[in-house]
């Protein structure tokens, strides 16, 4: 039995359910739809908050870090009133405000390789808005294994990167992309090179467009393809994406077939806060 | 062989800023020689030790990885454009 619309819906889905091609179909694919936000940061606001307007039926939002002063300059989700409160307590509170139809779960927790199937499994498609290189690594890992979309966003200074990877033997992956981590400390971090504020904006609002296509079905997603952003020359470039038949885990033949130590992967003993880190706190999701 | 060479924010304190410059060269072993002759340094994030490039920076003639042509001696033709884009991981 497909769903049916209440009054209220009908009303505030009215402008995508008058939409060719999304209409009455794919707002009902929304409404059923559920979807994992890795971070709820700079990228992870603008992300979470398009989702929850748009009618996504259940968000995850999975992030072990509290509101600082100095996200709100970008993390549009959380206000001023929130420092010092969970990060995911905060976010859940703004997107049950925009869309109290929303089914909003909040996984305070940091993602680790423990928990990432576990945390996953119930969602459709995972986006991810981390900020740094092991939860990257991990969340591509872990996407491949259980055969989920990814929708991947990245950020420095006034630059951003987006893609989509497909699971699958012959769909490129983020280790396709960027088969090693830089070595540590090699790559400045937000709380260290600071961050153009509206540049998350713009690179979250990319992947929730995605993520909603997905969902939908319509257009041509941004798959194979990584868009490459730069604010200062307003600059959007697409550049091919290539399958790795040789890649350690969507590859001909996988050498990586469960989830590893992602700290040791880049190069950080156990333990030790990844050199993208603004708390200086253990290895995990922040944003 | 003159080409376009687009650089991330990171490199462009090489080039007091500017992220767009002109290479030459016919393959882009070369063009990142002239450019290395001109900005000291700018490719020491591209090209590792051993002479070959890192995996965490891609390298881009027009939309093509040049992992999949012919890497450092990749052939660049006259108004091509070389990207070079960095692994980030800011969320």
């Amino acid at each position: 039995m497909s769903r049916t619309f209440t009054e209220e819906e009908v009303v505030r889905y009215a402008r995508h359910i008058i939409l060719p091609p999304i209409g009455g179909d794919g707002q009902r694919k929304l409404l059923e739809a559920k979807v994992l936000c890795v971070g709820a940061g700079g990228l992870g606001s603008p992300i979470a908050m398009y989702l929850a307007a748009a009618g996504v039926g259940t968000i995850g939002v999975v992030d072990f870090d509290r509101v600082d002063l100095t996200n709100l300059q970008r993390q549009i989700i959380h206000g001023t009133e929130d420092v010092g409160r969970p990060k995911v307590e905060s976010a859940a509170e703004t997107l049950r405000s925009l869309n109290p139809g929303v089914d909003v779960r909040p996984h305070d927790t940091v993602l680790s390789s423990a928990n990432a199937f576990e945390i996953m499994e119930p969602y459709d498609i995972v986006i991810d808005g981390s900020d740094n290189f092991p939860v990257r690594y991990l969340v591509n890992d872990a996407t491949e294994m259980l055969e989920k979309p990814l929708v991947y966003g990245s950020i420095y200074q006034f630059e951003g990167q987006a893609t989509v990877f497909l699971p699958g033997r012959d769909s490129p992956c983020y280790r396709c992309l960027f088969p090693q981590p830089p070595p540590p400390g090699s790559v400045p971090n937000c709380a260290e090179a600071g961050v153009f504020g509206v540049l998350p904006g713009i690179v979250g609002c990319i992947q929730a467009t995605e993520a909603i296509k997905l969902i939908t079905g319509i257009g041509n997603p941004l798959v194979g393809r990584l868009l490459i952003f730069d604010a200062l020359d307003m600059d959007f470039q697409t550049v091919k994406i290539r399958w790795d038949p040789e890649c350690p885990v969507c590859g001909k033949e996988p050498t990586v077939t469960e989830l590893i130590d992602y700290d040791l992967f880049c190069g950080l003993a156990p333990g030790e806060a990844p050199p993208e880190a603004e708390h200086g706190v253990a290895t995990g999701v922040r944003a | 062989m003159s080409v376009r060479v687009k650089l991330p924010t990171i490199l462009r304190k090489h080039t007091g800023g500017e992220g767009l410059v002109e290479g030459q060269g016919t393959t882009l072993r070369e063009v990142l020689s002239d450019l290395e002759s001109r900005y000291p340094g700018i490719t020491q994030s591209v090209v590792s030790e051993g002479g070959g490039l890192h995996r965490f920076v891609n390298v881009y003639v027009n939309s093509e990885d040049v992992r999949y042509l012919g890497a450092l001696e990749t052939e660049v033709g006259e108004g091509d454009t070389v990207s070079i884009l960095p692994a980030v991981a800011g969320g």
